[in-house]
């Protein structure tokens, strides 16, 4: 859920509005933001599944160290969904596949 | 591999040491170099809306978005410094050469004369039943969302652990919009300052102390929490459970020091300042020569300090280096060890 309205920090503004796809669907990001925060915007939660005990993972620690939330982005496998920027058209895959190396 | 250029001063960390850092190096009119894996500079001063507390030369009364922003700024009006974001700094070698990459591009590798790590610090986990779920997340993971990317992870959330961290957030949740079911907190009183607790209470949050939690449940993601009293609490023996989408961790911090264990730079422990820490001297040099630490890599406390100790290191530099005459350096230092006390009162 985006907070549009905030005491301190003000309404959020106009922001250049981007699309990307996840998992084939397509969602509305917008322009300055990481895309985690874009992802969980959308009511995304589960980011990616344990390939062995196939456990959901999602957004933990926001700042790179966790690596929970890394998905597959425009074809480069384990970025860190919460340190990296959103662009427009981004194609992003959640890294629970079946097969082996995890893709 | 692109070949070494050398810097004067390459600084790890964009934050509220390394920013403070670059711009007391580029008003000594030494050449910066300032890495950064974020997209974004800043560090964690962009999560803090509140204002900063102490006095005016610790830009008390101002928001930490609001010093960020002062910060970047100034730093950009001398052209001394060169920022390079999004450049994971994968190590560094007894040469000082910063081996460092981008998402998409190559290994490159930087000699540093000086070398400045301000890497700050992360998050420290507790672990239970059900902490991998997603909805389980850092305070600071919540703070980044709500305050910088103004997506609210959560509508009914716990809070765990009251100290300045976890009540602050708290408050922030609130702000945003969201629902605080209560903060809990394992020791028998609140570990934060009554003035943030008193808030948080007065907008209906409970406290509840020596409760820890237990398990959080769900199937794809967090719907409820268990908390259980911890064993010496008075009676009190009853598990309770929360319904909440969201469970914060606020439990403390921890030095990010990876690049200091690697670099092998000597540590002491000091269970105030987040465990083991790098060592380091009066004027933030570590057990290398040439390799100096500031902020909370150098032991967790607070932005005001970070700005400070990285201003500090890069006095002590330009005294090094002879960018200052040793008078005027002796004076800053002194000055500079002033305000640090002042600020640790």
């Amino acid at each position: 859920m985006r907070i549009t309205e905030h005491p301190v920090l003000g309404p959020i503004g106009k922001r250049k509005r981007l699309k990307i796809f996840v998992n084939g669907t397509a969602i509305e990001a917008y322009e300055g933001e990481t895309i985690a925060s874009a992802i969980s915007a959308s009511g995304i939660k589960t980011f990616r599944v344990t390939r062995r005990k196939r456990e959901p993972r999602g957004i933990y620690c926001y700042r790179g160290r966790c690596t929970d939330c890394i998905m597959q982005v425009d074809g480069r496998p384990n970025v860190r969904t919460c340190i990296t920027e959103v662009k427009d058209g981004m194609v992003i895959y959640s890294l629970d596949m079946d097969s082996e190396d995890g893709m | 591999m692109v070949c070494s250029r050398e810097y004067e001063l390459i600084i790890i960390g964009a934050g509220p040491a390394g920013l403070s850092c670059a711009l007391e190096a580029a008003r000594l009119r030494i050449k910066t170099l300032v890495l950064d894996e974020n997209f974004r500079p800043g560090g964690q001063l962009f999560c803090q809306t509140h204002k900063f507390f102490g006095s005016k030369e610790h830009k008390a009364s101002i928001r930490g978005f609001d010093i960020a922003k002062m910060l970047l700024s100034e730093i950009r009006k001398t052209g001394y410094v060169e920022v390079i974001l999004g450049a994971t700094v994968y190590g560094i070698n007894d040469g000082l050469e910063v081996f460092f990459a981008k998402v998409d591009s190559k290994l490159k590798r930087l000699k540093a004369k000086d070398l400045i790590l301000a890497t700050g610090a992360m998050e420290r986990s507790i672990f239970f039943k059900g902490w991998t779920l997603p909805g389980v997340m850092t305070a600071g993971a919540v703070q980044n969302m709500m305050n910088v990317d103004r997506v609210l992870p959560g509508k009914d959330v716990l809070v765990i652990g009251s100290g300045n961290v976890g009540l602050i957030v708290a408050y922030q949740l609130l702000q945003a919009g969201a629902e605080v079911e209560a903060v809990i907190e394992a020791l028998p009183k609140v570990k934060g300052y009554s003035v943030h607790a008193a808030k948080i209470r007065r907008m209906g949050v409970p406290i509840i102390t020596s409760y820890t939690i237990k398990e959080a449940v769900g199937n794809n993601c967090v719907s409820k929490a268990i908390i259980s009293p911890v064993k010496d609490s008075n009676g009190r023996d009853r598990e309770l459970s929360i319904c909440c989408d969201l469970i914060c961790i606020a439990t403390g911090l921890k030095p990010s020091d990876e690049l200091c264990w690697q670099l092998g730079l000597k540590f002491r422990y000091d269970a105030a300042k987040g465990g083991f820490i790098p060592y380091h001297d009066g004027n933030m040099q570590t057990s290398i020569e040439d390799v100096y630490v500031a902020g909370d890599v150098s032991g967790v406390e607070e932005a005001s300090t970070a700005m400070e100790e990285g201003r500090l290191a890069a006095i002590s530099i330009g005294k090094k280096r002879g960018y200052l005459e040793k008078e005027e350096a002796d004076r800053m230092i002194a000055d500079a060890l002033k305000n640090l006390e002042d600020l640790r009162l």
